[in-house]
């Protein structure tokens, strides 16, 4: 007992360290009254040091740490990877946004909430209990609830708040009652335990098709998947940039995390399927990735449908990055590694796009004041170089090659192919058709339009040059080079009490 | 010598790049460094022409590096008859685009530059690639460069043509993408296969593939090349784009881009799949008669003179898919020649309607009249090549439709009705081009302000003459070209006897 509690201390560093962090920032909060950058440099130092323990943990193999409760494997590290990528960037972007230092607001505690938010993503990404998972959802999910509405003399800000507050709060209740309904049937609370008792025992698939079901209710909000969707558009629109951006790539990630790894855990069935082959099986008659096929395609096609019709930039990327939780989650469908890997690819590469996109609106707004459409008229004249970055941002998100996006829509396709899902896979393309019309609206306002008023170009930094620079080059490298990707990507499938 | 198509695709790529670290100020300068580089990869281009192997029916110049191991996927290129005709007539008609825009073009030289030649480069990528996924990637990728020059430098209704272009073309690539990725996966479930996306592999796999799933397949695939070819009734976007876009966008697209998709038929959809081919011949010949119908009969009843050379594209490539399901060596060759004909008549035809707009800022028909008597030399020209354009016996177009009509006469798959019906393409056409020609260039002249107009400057007459030479030296002898795409052309034709599938279980059971 003893020695397992000392086992899984060892094991629990990186969060160990963000917890110290997120201390560490509250109290400096409190003694240091002027106002400074200070915690946000703090903040990047807690993140670096929960880095290099995160990465010490990617040698230490698979294991199961407080009895079941989290799981430290492959696949949690590389999802700890991609949050930690952003939780960094997002602090960057935050040092340069006007939305958030301007006036007297002091933002240690807006940078302990990142902290405190990094830390529910990284046990949300390991979580193989179900209280766990709640839990970890919680953490995160009060931490964003404050987030959303820290410019608080912003109206929709705090409307946003509210909002995510009531959804979040309804779709929790109805996980919690998703949870007990499987305790109820299996009799446990760790996946490892509900996957024996799905083996062994008898269960009524009625029931666990409903209790699955609310399961997926609590996913579903967190990923932002139809019909759990409805609080994104008014939470990203008002809240701050920065926060937007980190909801739409990190969260999401820690989400499918968490799914991916109950679904395959619990419902995977070791006596049938062809493991050998990467494609797996689930229980008889319970197939639930029908279930998620049909989620799938609600929120592709209702996210790019509503994108069209956006002239907020905000709300435009919120609806898309609704649409491409629904192409990831087309991966999941197919019940197979290959599925799994991809969707692994398409979150590194969703990340370096979709923040570049959220940075560069970011920097247009510092200057102009405003998210919409109409600031970006003849922007790609005024300034050539953010002019470019958002095009090639943009043609990543729509999956033209040579970029970064047609590499990962490429290894969801492929894994939709190989499993022969072909409707679902022809909709998915459509899907991506669809994309084109409203991202290249933005090009078109950029390029092909001329400004009406101000034609002053925008000023930015060397900063803000390198920040641009270190999301663009990946953009545009992994859709040329993606070989060492896929297969570290392929090799981070190994989850813990799974082969 | 191995790696000489890849400095051939990649020499515009390193044009642009150099151009980009230009001031755009320099106008002068950008406009020549381009031009230099396009007549630079025309020149590499000539020296493949010359090193080429007509008698070698396979590959040749191919270059091999793995690029995805895990994917099995390389960067794979290499020409064979057909490649180096579409590889010339695009290093062929790249300079001659950029000529063309020396004075239209005002704003913005610096990116129509770059845009030009990133454009060639995809182009040449398109006709070089051995590996259906490098191929794709040329593919879309040639359509970012594409949208911005009729967006940017196109006429009033720009926006809404680039996107619908833009739009229609993605549409039937992803379902192409679809089928690649379906097809390598296929060659996958072979004895000892793995995933591929090489074509000279999958040549020989997938004419076995079941003929419900190639039936599925091809259609995919021809889909994506009907659209960009384009064949009745996916062609709503081409007269938009060609209207819209500037002189040297619509020479480009109609010279080079509408060929794509024949190539793409002729390289992908035909060899691949020759049972579902032998199938749809009918259907796609069908829609393909419509087309040239059609396209002749719009174009005989436009007023805006660059509309009625963008519908009688419509009419004119409607022959070139004729040709290739026509399966024989008549068709197929007709059609290769023919794409090549059509590359230089029509892009002709819109340099020509390109100068009296530069002169005259307007295209339609009823401005013009009497130009004859203030620009004789503009007359000559413009007659000779709507001559060639409606297939006049001595200039290129009569040879290639000839051919073709002969093919479609020959075809086994194809009843006789098709090659009569088509033939009154060639009828209408005569009637709209020289009907058009006539109230253009002949007659009184009736609007005074045409009086003024100057007669073809120097460098126009630059631009125009290198073509002209070409419309006569295919209509005297063709065989100079003819004989670089035979061979191919046979094994093309011997390859869907070959592998139909009734041929292979056949031979099969006689063994």
């Amino acid at each position: 007992m003893l020695e397992q509690i000392v086992h899984s201390v060892k094991l629990l560093q990186p969060e160990t360290a963000l917890a110290v962090t997120f201390c560490v920032l509250l109290v400096l909060d409190l003694v240091v009254r002027r106002k400074s950058n200070l915690a946000a440099w703090l903040a990047l130092l807690g993140l670096v040091v929960t880095a290099f323990f995160v990465l010490q943990q990617a040698s230490s193999g698979q294991n199961s740490i407080f009895f079941n409760m989290l799981a430290v494997d492959s696949f949690s590290v590389f999802f700890k990877f991609v949050i930690l990528a952003s939780s960094f960037l997002i602090i960057l972007f935050s040092l340069q946004s006007d939305e958030l230092n301007s006036g007297t607001r002091r933002l240690g505690e807006y940078y302990s909430l990142i902290i405190a938010l990094t830390l529910g993503m990284f046990l949300m990404t390991g979580a193989s209990n179900l209280l766990m998972m709640y839990l970890s959802i919680e953490l995160t999910s009060i931490s964003s609830y404050i987030l959303a509405g820290y410019t608080k003399e912003a109206e929709d800000s705090s409307e946003a708040s509210l909002k995510y507050v009531i959804y979040g709060a309804v779709s929790s209740g109805m996980m919690l009652y998703g949870i007990s309904m499987l305790y109820g049937l299996t009799g446990a609370v760790d996946i490892y335990g509900i996957n024996r008792a799905l083996t062994e025992g008898d269960i009524n698939l009625m029931a666990l098709m409903i209790a699955s079901i609310l399961m997926v209710a609590g996913f579903g909000y967190k990923i932002s998947a139809v019909p759990f969707h409805f609080w994104t558009p008014d939470v990203y629109e008002g809240a701050p940039i920065t926060i937007t951006a980190f909801l739409s790539v990190a969260s999401k990630a820690a989400g499918f995390a968490m799914m991916m790894r109950f679904f395959k855990v619990s419902f995977l069935d070791p006596t049938v399927g062809n493991l050998a082959m990467g494609a797996w099986a689930s229980f008889q008659g319970f197939e639930w990735n029908q279930l998620l096929a049909a989620i799938s395609v609600l929120t592709m096609t209702l996210g790019n449908l509503v994108a069209i019709w956006q002239n907020n930039l905000k709300r435009l990327l919120a609806y898309s990055s609704i649409a491409h939780a629904g192409y990831m989650l087309m991966g999941v469908v197919v019940l197979s590694n290959e599925g799994l890997a991809a969707v692994l690819i398409y979150f590194v590469v969703y990340l370096f796009m979709n923040l570049g996109a959220f940075y560069t609106v970011m920097i247009v707004a510092n200057k102009t004041g405003s998210e919409d459409i109409e600031a970006y008229k003849g922007l790609g004249y005024r300034t050539p170089l953010i002019g470019v970055a958002m095009t090639i941002f943009l043609l990543s998100l729509t999956g033209i090659p040579p970029t970064a996006g047609f590499v990962g829509k490429l290894y969801l396709f492929a894994a939709l192919i190989n499993g022969k899902w072909f409707w679902l896979v022809v909709i998915g393309a459509l899907n991506s058709v669809v994309s084109l019309y409203y991202y290249v609206r933005i090009l078109r306002n950029m390029f092909l339009k001329t400004p009406e008023r101000s034609a002053e170009p925008i000023q930015f930094s060397f900063a803000h040059v390198t920040i641009l620079l270190v999301l663009l080059i990946p953009t545009i490298l992994l859709g040329v080079y993606f070989g060492p990707l896929v297969e570290y990507a392929q090799a981070s499938l190994v989850m813990f009490g799974i082969q | 010598m191995t790696d000489i198509l890849t400095y051939l695709i990649f020499l515009p790529m390193a044009g642009s790049v150099l151009l980009f670290f230009l001031k755009k100020e320099r106008v002068a300068t950008l406009k020549v460094l381009g031009f230099v580089f396009s007549l630079l990869t025309f020149g590499l281009s000539f020296i493949i022409y010359f090193a080429f192997d007509p008698s070698n029916a396979g590959f040749q110049f191919a270059r091999r590096i793995l690029w995805v191991p895990s994917l099995n996927i390389s960067y794979y290129v290499g020409i064979d008859g057909i490649s180096l005709m579409l590889v010339l007539l695009t290093t062929f008609l790249t300079p001659l685009a950029l000529l063309s825009s020396w004075k239209s073009i005002e704003k913005r030289v610096k990116e129509y530059t770059i845009m030009m030649l990133l454009l060639e480069t995809g182009m040449l990528g398109v006709f070089c690639a051995l590996d259906m996924f490098l191929f794709y990637i040329f593919w879309e990728a040639m359509l970012i460069p594409m949208y911005f020059i009729i967006g940017m430098w196109g006429g009033e209704n720009r926006i809404y043509a680039a996107i619908k272009f833009f739009l229609y073309t993605m549409v039937g690539s992803l379902l192409m993408l679809v089928a690649i990725i379906w097809l390598g996966y296929y060659a996958s479930t072979q004895p000892n296969g793995r995933f591929t996306t090489d074509l000279l592999q999958l040549y020989s796999i997938a004419p076995a593939v079941p003929l419900t799933i190639q039936t599925w397949m091809f259609l995919a695939f021809t889909f994506s090349f009907a659209i960009k070819v384009p064949l009745f009734p996916f062609h709503t976007w081409l007269p938009d784009a060609h209207v819209e876009a500037p002189t040297a966008g619509s020479v480009i697209l109609a010279g080079v881009l509408l060929k794509m998709g024949t190539y793409g038929l002729l390289r992908f959809s035909v060899p691949l799949f020759p049972d579902a081919t032998i199938m749809f011949a009918p259907y796609i010949a069908l829609l393909a008669v419509i087309g040239i119908i059609y396209g002749a009969l719009v174009s005989m009843v436009q007023t805006d003179i660059k509309k009625l050379v963008a519908y009688s594209s419509v009419s004119h490539l409607g022959f070139v898919v004729l040709g290739i399901f026509a399966l024989t060596e008549e068709g197929i060759q007709g059609s290769i020649i023919q794409m090549i004909n059509h590359g230089l008549s029509t892009g002709a035809l819109f340099l020509i309607v390109g100068m009296i707009y530069e002169r005259r800022h307007t295209r339609m028909i009823s401005e013009f009249g009497g130009l004859a008597n203030v620009m004789p030399l503009f007359a000559t020209f413009f007659m000779i090549v709507s001559l060639s354009s409606l297939g006049l016996p001595g200039l290129n177009g009569f040879i290639g439709e000839f051919l073709i009509l002969v093919g479609a006469f020959k075809s086994t798959y194809l009843s006789q009705w098709f090659a009569i019906f088509s033939s009154t393409g060639v009828i209408l056409a005569a009637v709209y081009l020289l009907w058009m020609y006539q109230r253009v260039v002949f007659g009184k002249m009736t609007n005074p302000i045409n009086q003024n107009l100057s007669d073809l400057s120097k460098r126009e007459i630059a631009v125009l003459a290198p073509v002209l030479l070409f419309i006569v030296w295919i209509g005297v002898y063709p065989g100079t070209f003819l004989q670089k795409s035979h061979n191919t052309t046979k094994h093309i034709i011997s390859v869907v006897k070959q592998y139909t599938q009734s041929n292979l279980t056949h031979s099969d059971t006689t063994r």
